[in-house]
Parts: C-alpha cells; sequence; structure tokens
C-alpha cells in the first residue's frame, strides 16, 4: 500500500504530516515515535489514515480488497476504548497513590477495601483481621511498607486476567484491535500463546483467591454493624457502603467465566448432574451481566476506600441511622 | 421512491479497484441488498454480488457496510441518515474475486481441519439416546448461517495473513465447542486440538465476533470461553491434572 501526503490531509500540524509521512516511508520506527501518528488514527477516517507500514499486512493483503484506510467506520468507535482508557488509568492511578499512601483506612468499625485483610504488623490498632498478622514490619528505602502491598496483588491479578477485562484493555491499551473492524496498529501478533499473556491461563486461580477476599470483605461488612466503640446493633453510612461493595463483589465474582465452568460448564452430561447444572442456570443468568458487574464492583472498591479515607481523615463525619 | 441515496460501492479485483460514487432511488423499507441490485439493473449491469435467500438465512451478502461486516439483506438503508454516504465493500479478510465477491475458500479449509464427530463403538446408528438439557448448548451454535462475517472481523486473521495457516477463527471454535459439548462424542483431545491445532490461544477475546453475527450466537461467553477453560483443564490447570491422573476422570481428557 502507497501512503502518499494526499492520504494525510487531514492533519492540522503541517510538521507532524510530515513526521507521519516519513516513518512510515521508514517502515520501522519505534511504537513511541509512531505515538503521534497513532493518535492521530484514533480520529482517522478514509481520508486519513494511519501512516504507519502496513503494506504487504492484514487488510492491506495482496488479493484483499485495494483501500487505503485502515477502517470504514463512521461511527464513534474510538469513544468506548478511549473512555475505557480514561476510567481505567484514573482507577490505576488513584489504587496506586491509596496502596502506598498508608494510611487513613481505618476509622472503627469500616476499614477499606485496600487495606483488608491488614495483615502486617504495623497495621492499625484493631485493624488486623481474625487471621492474625502474617507480616512483620519491612523497610525499604527509608519507607514503611504499607500492609496494602501485600495483598492488592490477588485482586489485582483477578480482575487483569478476568475475560472481561481483558477485551477492554487489549482494545483500549493495547489497540489490538482498537474497535470491531478496524485495523490494529501491530505488525505480529501471538495471542495468548506465549509468556506472558500465557498466564492468563492462570484466571481460575485468581478467581479463587478473589472469593477469599471477598471473605474479608464480607465479614468487614457485617463488623460495620458496629458503632465506633465496637458495640453491636448499629448501622451507619458506612455499614451500606460496605454491604454494597461486598454485594457487588460477590456478583462480579459468581457472573465469572470461570464461575460457570467450574460450576458445571466443564460437564457434557448436565442430565446426570442436576444440582450443578441448576448452579450453571444461575451464574450464566450473571454472567450475562458481568461486563456491568465488572464495572460497578471496580467503582464500588473505589468509592468504599474513598468514603473509609474521608471518615478517617474527619473530613466527613460516618452518619448512624440508629 | 422515498429518497436519494449515495453510495460509494468498491469495484474491481484481486489485482485493484476502488470506490465508485453511484445515486440511486430508494423506497421506504428495503434493504442495502434492494439498493445493490437496483444499481446492478440500472447503472452496473457486471456489478458481481454473492445472494440467494434474501432472508437473513443462507448468509451469502456479507459484505461491508460503512466498515461493519454485515449482511446486506437484513440492513435497512433507513438506518442511515438522509445525508450520509453509503460506502459498500467486499470482506477484508479475503480475498476479492470480483467487486463485492470474495474468495471464501480459507473457511472451508478450516472446515476440513475439524475432526468430524466419533459415535460410541459400544453404541450402534439410531440407539442413542440424549436429554434436551444435554444437547440445548450445543444447539445455539447449530444457529451458524456460515455468513463469516465472524471470520471477518476477527483480528487475528484480518489484520495478519500470516496467523490463516495456524488459527481456524471464531466460526470453527463454535464448532469445536459444539462437539467437546456433545454428551456422545468420544473423541478424547479435541480440547488439546482445540488449542494445539486450531489456534484457540490466539484469540485474546475481544468480541467482534459476537458483535456482528447476524444469528446473535453468544460466540466468545458460550463457546470459546468454554473452550478456553477446558483447555485449562487439560492443559494448564496442575491440580485438574492431578486429580485425573488420581481418579482417572472421565470427560476430562
Amino acid at each position: 500500500m502507497k501512503t502518499g501526503k494526499g492520504n494525510l490531509r487531514g492533519f492540522k500540524s503541517h510538521a507532524l504530516r510530515q513526521f507521519c509521512a516519513k516513518s512510515h516511508s521508514c517502515g520501522r520506527f519505534h511504537l513511541y515515535k509512531r505515538a503521534p501518528c497513532l493518535a492521530l488514527n484514533v480520529l482517522g477516517h478514509e481520508t486519513s489514515p494511519m501512516a504507519i507500514d502496513t503494506s504487504g499486512n492484514g487488510v492491506f493483503s495482496e488479493g484483499r480488497a485495494k483501500l487505503t484506510a485502515r477502517t470504514l467506520r463512521t461511527d464513534k468507535w474510538w469513544l468506548q476504548p478511549f473512555i475505557t482508557v480514561l476510567v481505567l488509568f484514573s482507577f490505576i492511578v488513584y489504587a496506586t497513590f491509596r496502596a502506598f499512601e498508608n494510611g487513613k483506612y481505618f476509622a472503627q468499625p469500616l476499614i477499606s477495601p485496600f487495606y483488608s485483610p491488614c495483615l502486617a504488623s504495623n497495621c492499625v490498632k484493631d485493624s488486623t483481621s481474625f487471621v492474625g498478622t502474617f507480616f512483620g514490619t519491612y523497610h525499604v528505602l527509608g519507607m514503611t511498607v504499607s500492609p496494602s502491598l501485600f495483598i492488592l496483588i490477588f485482586p489485582l491479578a483477578f480482575r487483569m486476567t478476568c475475560y472481561y477485562y481483558r477485551k477492554a484493555y487489549y482494545r483500549s491499551f493495547w489497540m489490538s484491535p482498537p474497535a470491531c473492524a478496524v485495523a490494529e496498529p501491530h505488525t505480529k501478533y501471538t495471542g495468548e500463546t506465549r509468556a506472558p499473556l500465557i498466564l492468563q491461563n492462570g484466571h481460575r486461580y485468581a478467581f479463587y483467591a478473589g472469593l477469599v477476599f471477598n471473605v474479608f470483605l464480607t465479614i468487614d461488612a457485617v463488623g460495620a454493624f458496629r458503632n465506633e466503640k465496637g458495640q453491636w446493633g448499629h448501622m451507619s453510612i458506612g455499614t451500606l457502603v460496605l454491604l454494597a461493595n461486598a454485594t457487588f463483589l460477590w456478583l462480579y465474582s459468581a457472573s465469572c467465566h470461570t464461575c460457570r465452568h467450574t460450576v458445571g460448564g466443564r460437564l457434557r452430561n448436565f442430565s446426570q448432574h442436576p444440582i450443578r447444572y441448576k448452579l450453571w442456570t444461575w451464574v450464566s443468568i450473571l454472567n450475562h451481566k458481568h461486563q456491568q458487574f465488572a464495572w460497578v464492583s471496580l467503582f464500588g472498591v473505589a468509592l468504599a476506600d474513598l468514603y473509609v479515607r474521608q471518615v478517617s481523615g474527619h473530613s466527613i463525619r460516618n452518619l448512624y441511622f440508629f | 421512491m422515498a429518497r436519494t441515496l449515495k453510495l460509494r460501492i468498491w469495484r474491481g479485483n484481486d489485482k485493484d479497484g476502488g470506490l465508485q460514487d453511484v445515486t440511486v432511488e430508494a423506497n421506504n423499507g428495503e434493504v442495502v441488498l434492494d439498493i445493490i441490485h437496483r444499481v446492478q439493473a440500472t447503472q452496473m449491469g457486471d456489478l458481481a454480488v454473492r445472494w440467494n435467500c434474501k432472508a437473513g438465512k443462507c448468509g451469502s451478502c456479507s459484505m461491508e457496510i460503512n466498515g461493519k461486516p454485515r449482511l446486506a439483506c437484513m440492513t435497512q438503508v433507513s438506518a442511515y441518515g438522509e445525508d450520509e454516504v453509503i460506502t459498500i465493500t467486499p470482506l477484508r479478510a479475503f480475498p476479492v474475486i470480483k467487486d463485492l465477491v470474495t474468495d471464501l475458500s480459507f473457511n472451508y479449509k478450516k472446515a476440513m481441519e475439524v475432526r468430524a464427530y466419533e459415535h460410541p463403538a459400544d453404541l450402534a446408528p439410531g440407539e442413542a439416546r440424549m436429554q434436551q438439557i444435554d444437547v440445548e448448548r450445543s444447539q445455539e451454535f447449530r444457529k451458524c448461517i456460515e455468513c463469516f462475517l465472524c471470520q471477518d472481523t476477527c483480528h487475528v486473521i484480518r489484520d495478519h495473513e500470516e496467523n490463516k495457516k495456524s488459527f481456524a477463527g471464531p466460526r470453527f471454535f463454535i464448532r469445536l465447542a459444539e462437539l467437546d459439548m456433545h454428551p456422545l462424542d468420544t473423541l478424547r483431545n479435541r480440547k488439546q486440538s482445540a488449542q494445539e491445532e486450531h489456534g484457540l490461544g490466539m484469540c485474546n477475546i475481544t468480541k467482534c465476533c459476537t458483535e456482528v453475527c447476524p444469528e446473535h450466537i453468544r460466540i466468545t461467553d458460550n463457546a470459546i470461553i468454554p473452550m478456553k477453560e477446558r483447555v485449562v483443564d487439560v492443559k494448564y490447570d496442575p491440580l485438574r491434572w492431578l486429580g485425573s491422573v488420581i481418579r482417572k476422570r472421565e470427560g476430562i481428557l
């Protein structure tokens, strides 16, 4: 495929046009150097295809319909990956900040989901879980290691290997592909057949770990039926926040594709396993909404943490109903 | 005639071609295939287009309309704005034969590579009995009309010609899932072959196949992901492997 300057006329900057045309002719520019062109392509259309060397590959292969555009879609196909990047990136930034903050995660009886179960000896008083402390207090570069760092890897692994999130980040971050029938910018593709992506096959173990965390967070939600002195029989906005968080996480886990496979999907004869068939049917109903549960539970965790942080930092008061 | 449509139709062959502008009248309720036929009858007598049932059941009139893989007979003209130019091209994942007709032989080669159902040796033909709940999962996959829109939109082969050797595509993953979920199929290593011979691991489950399926088969959720999980059972899960060795479980391998 020849991509001349005429195809880049949609670009406003003359310098950028020249750069993109040059990177195309050179063929093997590093990805980061082509980033401006990639960005422009997100808004590209038939008259302004991306200036990356794609000759002889993909939709530009020999024998296929001769077209210069990477896509002929006229709808806003770029909007969904754009929003996904925005939301996931915001969550990553917030979660990283909170994981390293090592403070404002406990306000009796509320504990942040980012720090539960608190398993290190430097956890705030009364914030440790019933299983005790497995880790001591460690220092790296003069800073105390946050208790959150010992546990967040597990829920992170669950979401990273989740079949829905894989779709979301493969499309939006890695642009493989950015949207259906929109040519991806990569010249090679091996899918999930090699390291590190072959590790996605370990999703079921991350799912099991996620279930353990759900149990802890449910216990936290039940424990929130106490007041600030630890007396039972009270209920606050914090109770509702932690309950909602635990509910969303259970729905997210129960609707998981691995859960569906585990409870009955792997069977060949449902008729011989009526209970597992019933379970599979229920999980299948939830599985239809897995994407929605994935997002709701993500927001739920972040908002629950934010609420506990604000209460712990005395920015707001945890109002009690009774 | 209700409106005047502006079209851009790709015309050419495997060597060369391009978009040609056409203006044509359209009636209320017409689909894109009707419009193509009108263009064929009035302006481009030699325009090549593959079609048959005009009812969304034969899967012949697959093409790309405004960049989206669709059946022309199921795409209403009224779905597009009054001033919108409708661009019609052949499927971009396959070689062109002429105009809107592509060479789909890749798919038939892949179909032949899928090993057929193997009947239990101890069951004579006609003696097989299965309950509805054992076959209803597979029945969803039998709705496939082989329009190959899923194959066209799958970026593994659409964007990487070299992967066509090792990747069967979503249409054949539902065939593999159908056979693997079959209560009587006795071929034991279908999961391994799905991964090693048909390239299941290449799929990164971005769900485009499901989005374009005119039969609304949930290809990714109901076929590809369950197959990936079944492959994990036999290839990547040490505990399942151990369990299968110790208990010699039926149906795992």
